[in-house]
């Protein structure tokens, strides 16, 4: 129990914040608005009557108020993100600057062409390096994240499928799979079935073989997989999936590891979406938005969503029926054209990069990694031997009888400054430690995160369970009740009941 | 290359540590045949004048609202973004951290998100919000599979009024879906009445309001007979300023609200990034799509919040989740909360207030015009004119005048060979007199 000993509750620079609700003086604002000119009202009957309770502040309070509360986060711009799967490298500045260049920000998605021209060859711009890098002939870039992506890609196979007759039913996902993946399959309208990994952690492809047939429309794969591993079967895997009549459809989650050295494309893939956000640097945003473009072999691109982008003489024609496509597209999966300010984003981070600086970021994030396995891997529990790609995968072997679980672990890990890596996932291990660190990261970063888990690492071995089960304890908030959270959940503010006192 | 730390001394003595000669000893798992040994075709690297320089030549080429009288809307509507909006968004804190699950060092983006969830709630008069959406079209897509859930039924009637978009991306979500969907035919009239489509397998009714032709409606008859039916009504809002100024969904007893929230904090940027609302009772909170933050304590006893009821999401039920989405709008919906934050009570009506103003001005002023004629009765701050030619041909002979001057009918109703003639014309507080009047002039002169 830490104890409060200041009037405020406030510590030092670590500062308390009300919710704005509790800071609400009726009738304040922060934003001056120009008159209200003569008028007739055309709202008709179904004008507002009652009031709807926003609080009023203005513009110091409210600036504060969000400076404050952002103190209470940890960053990637503080430190070292080293979440397996999210790919949490550096977001550029330059990339911010550009997204908000008059001209690209301040362009509605609707205008007429002829004033948008600037605008189509950019996306066609960003389509030729997304091709490039992956090998591929085509891509659709208006899918809005990752989870979109797989849901469009997986769209795209099953009108191929249809179009040709062939209706398929079942969707084979990798057991180390993100969760996303059988939940797309399940949006798609498939069944979906599992398939086992070998004791190296990769696609059991004999398995696989004994289950596709001609009910299976697709196998989704991650590659590099879940486990930070390259799937080396998988050219075989891909033949064997086509040979059956089926789709390859690849996770590009762990693009990063590859990107300039695999193109996904020489592997047999048929799509594969593309986390603009983690590969290209666009950034995450406390949980969002990022941009999951999905590029598309020879036979899936005529089936494609709507709308994209044509070269049309000297300029580009933004495709957004049927009927101009020339194709057979299976739909519109989002209102517009995209995301285009995470497209903006991520040209600005390819075009820094170039194919010599992508290159080497994919070749410096996998030495981060290995170099992380090395440093680690005599005293955590290795689910896989080595090399490993982007990212590096231990368990919890090493905790067994220590009373320190990979929770109480991570929490410990933030009481040291960093942020902890990804856990419990993937699920096919137990109680996971999935480490990946991005290119971004400097060696004494990586020495720095190597240290401070060996010193934990001892701790637990030294069975301090108290000293982990009480972690964190200089974080503005100590372990938070999750399950009271959920068993009667509170998800908005209200105001406090009124008091029975006489008026 | 600016953005990587490791010096060539840094990687050898790391090869070193790892006992490996090169780097391309660690993609041994790569087929050889697959392994390329030098970059692919594409320019090398670039430093900052370089990158600017080519982004802005993109630039260079369009003509972007913050240049000419503008009038497009259609769910994407240019407004005023308060300066220390963007400020706020761009903290290190919230632009670089990830999806708060390590709560003891996100609390700053889980408070945001309760502020944010506890103002779209209010707003829309629905009692609960999610942590945002990837934007209204999605969103309403969402509520269709949402409401089939909850009903237990595989029927949806999409109204005549739905955003071309929201109707097309819901017709895509319920393809594979088994899910049959009766999309009325484009309510140019204003007359459309839902409530006699609904029939025993109808699981929802989605509208929208302000409708795409800008009209302004009561939808309370309408849930009376949804919820007759034991259907749900579904109420979209693609401009959510107009929510100062009427009624809310909530009032009119919708069940599941799904809007676009692009209007308050978020540039227009050609579509895209936005933020996707999506609010309903409470009684149907455990069939809800996306994160959702909740209030709790910590060990100490402290007020604090977390990402709940995640049981539902796709992380932990993977096909049995109610929704396949992670990654959703966080940033996007910062951005919002900040602008409302800033608004208030006084400053969101006051808001709408003005767009509607600015409307009806510019309204009266075009629908006076030789051959124009306004269709509206109602509308808050867009509404559709009638032209006596092409309205796709207007747009761009005005466009070649640099005047952007609304939405074409044939734009968003390629299919309606009778809409060709109708354009959809929004005002906000952006719109100035000078600007209206050059519209008018322009559009007269067209018109000869």
């Amino acid at each position: 129990m830490t104890v409060s000993f200041t009037t405020t509750g406030n510590r030092g620079l670590d500062l308390e914040e009300k919710l704005i609700f509790e800071q609400d003086k009726a009738g304040r604002t922060a934003v001056d608005l120009p008159d209200v000119p003569a008028h007739d009202n055309r709202l008709g009957v179904a004008k507002r009557k009652k009031a709807m309770g926003l609080p009023g502040l203005s513009e110091p309070q409210v600036v504060r108020h969000y400076v404050r509360m952002s103190r209470n986060n940890y960053a990637i711009d503080a430190g070292i993100y080293p979440l397996g799967s999210c790919t949490m490298k550096h977001n550029p500045r330059l990339n911010e600057k550009m997204a908000r260049t008059p001209g690209l920000a301040d362009l509605h998605p609707l205008q007429p062409q002829s004033s948008v021209q600037g605008a189509l060859a950019l996306m066609d711009e960003l389509a030729h390096w997304l091709m490039t890098l992956t090998g591929m002939p085509a891509v659709a870039l208006s899918p809005a994240a990752g989870a979109h992506g797989e849901l469009t890609g997986l769209m795209t196979i099953r009108a191929a499928l249809e179009a040709r007759g062939d209706a398929r039913k079942v969707v084979l996902v990798a057991e180390s799979a993100h969760g996303t993946n059988p939940a797309s399959a399940h949006m798609c309208g498939y069944e979906v079935e599992s398939v086992p990994g070998t004791e190296g952690g990769r696609v059991d492809l004999a398995a696989l073989k004994k289950r596709l047939g001609p009910d299976v429309a697709a196998f989704m794969i991650t590659n590099p997989n879940t486990c930070g591993l390259f799937e080396d079967d998988i050219v075989a895997i891909s033949a064997a999936v086509h040979d059956a009549g089926g789709f390859v459809y690849c996770d590009g989650a762990n693009f990063n590891a590859i990107v300039g050295r695999v193109r996904p494309g020489d592997l047999g893939v048929d799509a594969m979406h593309l986390n603009l956000h983690k590969t290209f640097s666009t950034p995450h945003g406390g949980g969002g938005p990022g941009a999951g473009p999905v590029v598309l072999s020879k036979a899936l691109a005529a089936f494609a969503p709507l709308p994209f982008v044509v070269k049309d003489g000297d300029g580009f024609r933004l495709v957004e029926t049927e009927e101009q496509s020339g194709a057979q597209p299976y739909g519109r999966m989002k209102g517009f054209n995209g995301q285009f300010g995470v497209f903006v984003r991520a040209l600005s981070y390819m075009m820094s990069m170039g194919s010599d600086g992508l290159r080497q970021a994919s070749a410096d994030a996998v030495l981060n990694a290995n170099y992380l396995r090395e440093r680690l891997q005599n005293a955590l529990s290795l689910s896989y031997p080595g090399p490993c790609m982007h990212e590096v995968l231990f368990d919890d072997r090493f905790l067994a009888e220590t009373g320190v679980t990979t929770l109480d672990f991570a929490k410990a890990m933030i009481d040291e400054g960093v942020h902890p890596m990804t856990m419990y996932f993937p699920l096919i291990v137990h109680g996971a430690f999935l480490i990946e660190p991005t290119e971004t990261e400097s060696r004494a970063s990586l020495d720095q995160l190597a240290d401070l888990m060996l010193g934990l690492v001892a701790k637990a071995k030294a069975k301090e369970v108290e000293f982990f089960k009480a972690s964190p304890t200089l974080t503005p908030r100590r372990r938070l009740d999750e399950t009271r959270a959920a068993r009667s959940p509170v998800l908005r503010w209200s105001p406090p009941a009124p008091k029975l006192a006489a008026e | 290359m600016r953005y990587l730390p490791l010096t060539d001394e840094d990687r050898r003595a790391m090869l070193a540590t790892i006992g490996v000669g090169r780097v391309e000893d660690l993609y041994r798992g790569v087929p050889s045949a697959a392994l390329l040994d030098k970059p692919v075709d594409l320019p090398a690297h670039a430093g900052e004048i370089e990158v600017e320089r080519r982004i802005r030549r993109f630039a260079a080429r369009n003509l972007g609202a913050s240049s000419a009288p503008f009038f497009l809307g259609a769910g994407n509507y240019f407004h005023h973004v308060p300066a220390s909006v963007d400020h706020l968004i761009q903290r290190s804190e919230y632009l670089t951290s990830y999806t708060p699950y390590q709560p003891e060092i996100s609390q700053g983006t889980l408070q945001a998100l309760f502020e944010f969830q506890t103002q779209v709630a209010l707003i829309t008069g629905m009692e609960i919000a999610n942590a945002s959406m990837y934007d209204g079209a999605t969103a309403c897509a969402e509520a269709a599979l949402m409401a089939c859930r909850v009903a237990r039924r595989d029927r949806i009637v999409l109204s005549g009024g739905l955003h071309p978009h929201y109707r097309d991306v819901t017709e895509t979500s319920a393809r594979f879906m088994n899910i049959e969907i009766a999309a009325l035919p484009a309510d140019v009239s204003g007359n459309e009445d839902a409530s006699a489509t609904i029939d025993a397998d109808t699981s929802c009714v989605i509208v929208q309001n302000p409708d795409v032709f800008g009209r302004v409606r009561d939808y309370s008859a309408l849930a009376d007979a949804c919820h007759a039916k034991g259907a749900l009504l579904v109420v979209v809002v693609n401009e959510i300023v107009s929510l100062g100024a009427l009624m809310s969904p909530g009032d009119m007893g919708a069940d599941i609200v799904a809007a676009e929230g692009q209007s308050l904090g978020n540039p227009m940027s050609f579509g895209g990034p936005h933020v996707g609302l999506f609010a309903v009772r409470e009684k149907f909170l455990r069939q809800m799509p996306g994160r959702l933050c909740g209030e709790t304590i910590d060990a100490d006893g402290k007020r604090g919040w977390v990402l709940t009821l995640s049981t539902r999401e796709q992380h932990i039920r993977r096909e049995k989740a109610t929704s396949n989405i992670c990654t959703n709008s966080g940033l996007c919906a910062l951005a919002f909360t900040i602008h409302l934050t800033l608004l208030g009570e006084a400053g969101f009506t006051r808001l709408a207030e003005v767009n509607h103003a600015k409307a009806s001005v510019l309204a009266k002023k075009l629908g006076s015009l030789k051959g124009v004629e306004l269709l509206n009765d109602t509308f808050f701050n867009e509404f559709t004119l009638r032209l006596p030619k092409n309205a796709t041909e207007v747009v761009d002979a005005l466009a070649k005048r640099d005047i952007l001057a609304g939405v074409p009918g044939g734009r968003l109703f390629p299919k309606d060979k009778g809409l060709a003639n109708l354009l959809l014309v929004a005002a906000t507080e952006m719109t100035t007199d000078e600007d209206m009047d050059r519209l008018a002039d322009g559009l007269t002169e067209v018109l000869k």
